[in-house]
């Protein structure tokens, strides 16, 4: 007591900061995140993220099973993308191999990975909402679209979420016409629920208010970070894989990438957006061009398909990267001419991307540190791989 | 000795002889109107016979009390169900339907939970004040039910400072969400504490200043006297329908529901920040308690609003305390709707929005409407509206900081 009444000055009073534990075992960390936040008041003095609750090592599972068999655990590393990451993974072991890619399996993979982004970032904005105090509203809706979605990974591959689709050297399941013209209305009807989606919530006043201004990532700090993917556009940085690289057959077809002006939480939440109406152009490019027959694995790798642990890539290495929803998704593969990778890496784009949590929520409040996080889009089976 | 209220008295059609005069459709329909009040004499009649004067009025008073008890739990539970029917429509889903028809017993299941449920307090806790906190939050939101007039005769206690007293006692809830955050020996509680006490009390006071123009017209903080005030065009003359009651009337509504913690300023509790604020380390019936005392502090400050600005339970055809359900559980609908639309903001612009923009305009509000008093029916009508609209302007323009701003966003090829 002493203490804090002996400053007749009130601007000395002594005040202490407060230490707050936020998770594992949090409603909003989107999992088993925890931040260590020092706080005055409510603003944030210090914050350290700690990692490693959902650690299963993947890596090292990897090496010590065939190529093929750790395809089923990269649909664990980023759950709600699944096929994503059997994309990146496929990359890496085809240019490790040198496996060539038929046409039609080129085309089916260019859509689900598409297809992927959508539910990625439709539902990513919905659970940025709930992290806003949107009471679900947003994020049912969201999911409402994602089911759709879902049900044609289901019928395609057999599994919702977990899909497994992926070969090397193709796609494992034939993707039929009348999938092919459910994927076709689904991209119809699709820009019609994201102007209804737009309409609720980007000229919101209070989303404006809590977005616009927090959680500034500056461009030069962005690129010395090495952030990839929508955070990294939206701090206006012009870096987009599947333009840089044209891996699989993105070079064939017309798309923008949209640039966000200040780096905030907003342009993070907007060019997600855009991002979704670029996809649905490739969608619709797709569509149209897909060839109607043809294989769906190259004659190289179909035996492989029975027995895979008879697949033994030359020696060597590589890393195949794609442009996942949450950034640049690389497999870094050595193979030392066994059945099995001798290394094995994952560069997993929301691990990356969580890194400079600090650096955006010093100086804000605690309810900003919540949509901050929320913004950068991490999913911890894949920050904790 | 009369063992009536005196607002009973005022009723003109209270004695027999008048009622016996009226045609049948109208005795049937004053019946309907009256009929609490008609079932509470009855019973008053048959005590009568036996029981001694003092006895007749602990009944009377009795009664009154077990009916407030009754009605507010009651209320409560079914608000839950309401809210979360409502919110289920709006997110496109189904809601509560497994117990019970349309899942009517619905809230009776939770009880039932909730009350098997164990009661868990922390080792750290202040046992006592923990223990405490959520008898002291229910105590003022059923105390509020008192001076609230339900219908035509139908205000428990019709105090010549009711209005006050409402206020008064709806404000020490601030001071038990303190003693449950403080107690629970919890960050998260301190945290929603914190912004609690900061909320509550921010927003007590441009709430008390935009009912000050209702107790200047109606000349009295009685709340029986301020429904009669608006009784006049068949009790259609609300004071929602002035300048400066409309805009009394939003800015109540909105202190109202920051009052009772709803979203959008549900920061005490914003479940994505802080848990759940004050109320994290409540379980079972004890946690119970706290959404009884939320759900009835959005019953009563709804049904206040009601009374202040939307002419209570005056209305035509219908009877008065149906009239008074409706428009209240309007109120609760569009704060339900608030819930299922809007996110949160954050705690200074909470307290923005309460110090620079509301209080500023109510006291505008307050100064329209002394101008409305003194002036004649065309001038007031013009003048009023432009002074509140200049007022608004310039507010809005001095707030210039929180207005949203325009993005372009450029494409790469």
């Amino acid at each position: 007591m002493e203490k804090i009444f002996s400053a007749r000055d009130p601007s000395a009073l002594n005040t202490e900061t407060l230490e707050i534990n936020f998770g594992p075992q949090h409603p909003s960390t989107h999992g088993v995140f925890r931040m260590n936040i020092v706080c005055d008041g409510e603003t944030v003095v210090s914050l350290k993220p700690v990692m490693g609750y959902l650690h299963r090592n993947h890596e090292q599972i990897a090496e010590n099973m065939s190529y093929a068999a750790s395809m089923p655990y990269t649909d664990r590393l980023d759950y709600f993308n699944s096929m994503s990451n059997n994309f990146g993974y496929s990359l890496a072991v085809e240019k490790l191999a040198n496996i060539e890619v038929p046409e039609r399996a080129q085309y089916i993979r260019v859509i689900m990975a598409e297809l992927t982004r959508l539910v990625n970032h439709v539902s990513v904005i919905g659970f940025l909402l709930n992290d806003l105090g949107a009471f679900f509203t947003p994020v049912l809706y969201a999911f409402r679209e994602r089911e759709k979605i879902l049900d044609i990974f289901e019928e395609v591959s057999g599994a919702r979420m977990m899909c497994n689709y992926f070969r090397f050297g193709g796609v494992k399941y034939e993707i039929q016409p009348h999938i092919l013209q459910r994927i076709k209305e689904i991209v119809k009807k699709f820009p019609k629920f994201l102007e209804e989606f737009e309409a609720l919530l980007s000229k919101n006043e209070i989303l404006c208010m809590r977005c616009q201004n927090v959680g500034v990532l500056p461009k030069e700090l962005a690129v010395s970070a090495s952030i990839t993917g929508p955070m990294l556009r939206a701090s206006g940085v012009d870096y987009d894989i599947r333009k840089v690289d044209k891996y699989s057959i993105y070079g064939r077809f017309k798309f923008r990438i949209p640039l966000g002006e200040k780096g905030d939480v907003y342009d993070r939440y907007y060019v997600r957006i855009l991002e979704m109406h670029e996809s649905l152009k490739i969608l619709d490019q797709a569509l149209k061009d897909i060839p109607a027959t043809g294989e769906l694995v190259s004659k190289k790798m179909a035996p492989f398909l029975k027995s895979p642990r008879n697949f033994k890539p030359p020696v060597g290495e590589a890393y195949g990267r794609v442009e996942a929803p949450k950034g640049e998704l690389g497999f870094y593969v050595v193979s030392d001419g066994t059945p099995q990778p001798w290394r094995y890496h994952v560069r997993a784009p929301s691990f990356i991307n969580l890194t400079i949590l600090e650096d955006m929520c010093l100086g804000h409040k605690i309810a900003d540190v919540i949509v901050i996080l929320g913004s950068v889009d991490i999913v911890l089976g894949e920050v904790d791989h | 000795m009369d063992t009536r209220f005196p607002s009973e008295k005022a009723y003109p059609f209270d004695s027999e002889s008048s009622v016996g005069m009226k045609t049948e459709k109208i005795f049937s329909m004053q019946t309907l109107d009256q009929i609490f009040i008609i079932a509470k004499k009855i019973i008053l009649g048959v005590t009568g016979h036996f029981l001694p004067d003092w006895a007749c009025l602990l009944t009377s008073i009795l009664i009154s009390i077990s009916a407030i008890a009754v009605l507010g739990p009651f209320t409560m539970m079914y608000l839950t169900l309401l809210e979360r029917k409502v919110i289920g429509r709006m997110q496109n889903r189904i809601g509560p339907n497994r117990v019970g028809k349309w899942g009517l017993l619905q809230p009776f299941a939770d009880g039932i939970k909730m009350l098997t449920k164990e009661d868990i307090v922390p080792l750290e806790a202040d046992k006592v004040i923990h223990f405490l906190a959520p008898l002291f939050i229910v105590m003022p939101a059923l105390l509020v039910f008192a001076v609230i007039p339900f219908g035509r005769n139908m205000t428990a206690v019709d105090l010549n400072v009711g209005l006050l007293f409402f206020i008064a006692v709806s404000s020490t809830t601030t001071i038990a969400i303190f003693m449950a955050s403080w107690s629970s020996r919890n960050k998260f509680s301190l945290l929603g504490g914190m912004r609690s006490a900061a909320q509550m009390i921010s927003y007590e006071i441009p709430m008390v200043l935009s009912v000050v123009p209702v107790i200047m017209m109606a000349g009295s903080l009685s709340t029986n006297s301020i429904v009669e005030a608006q009784s006049r065009w068949h009790g259609l003359k609300w004071f929602v329908f002035t300048p400066w009651g409309f805009l009394g009337f939003i800015i109540f509504f909105l202190c109202a529901v920051a009052e009772c913690n709803r979203s959008p300023f549900d920061l005490p509790e914003g479940e994505s920040e802080i848990v759940a604020g004050f109320h994290t380390e409540y379980s079972g019936m004890k946690f119970a308690l706290f959404y009884m005392a939320e759900f009835m502090n959005s019953f009563t400050l709804s049904g206040l609003a009601v009374t202040l600005f939307l002419g209570g339970w005056q209305g035509p055809f219908l009877p008065s305390w149906i009239w008074f359900f409706l428009k209240t559980y309007a109120l609760i609908f569009v704060m339900i709707w608030f819930r299922g639309t809007l996110p949160r903001v954050r705690v200074d612009q909470l307290m923005g929005l309460a110090w620079k923009f509301l209080l500023p305009l109510t006291l505008a509000n307050l100064l329209v409407t002394g101008f409305w008093y003194f002036t004649s029916r065309p001038v007031r009508i013009a003048g009023s509206m432009v002074l509140l609209a200049l007022a608004f302007w310039i507010l809005t323009k001095l707030n210039r900081d929180v207005v949203p701003e325009k993005r372009v966003y450029h494409f790469a090829e």
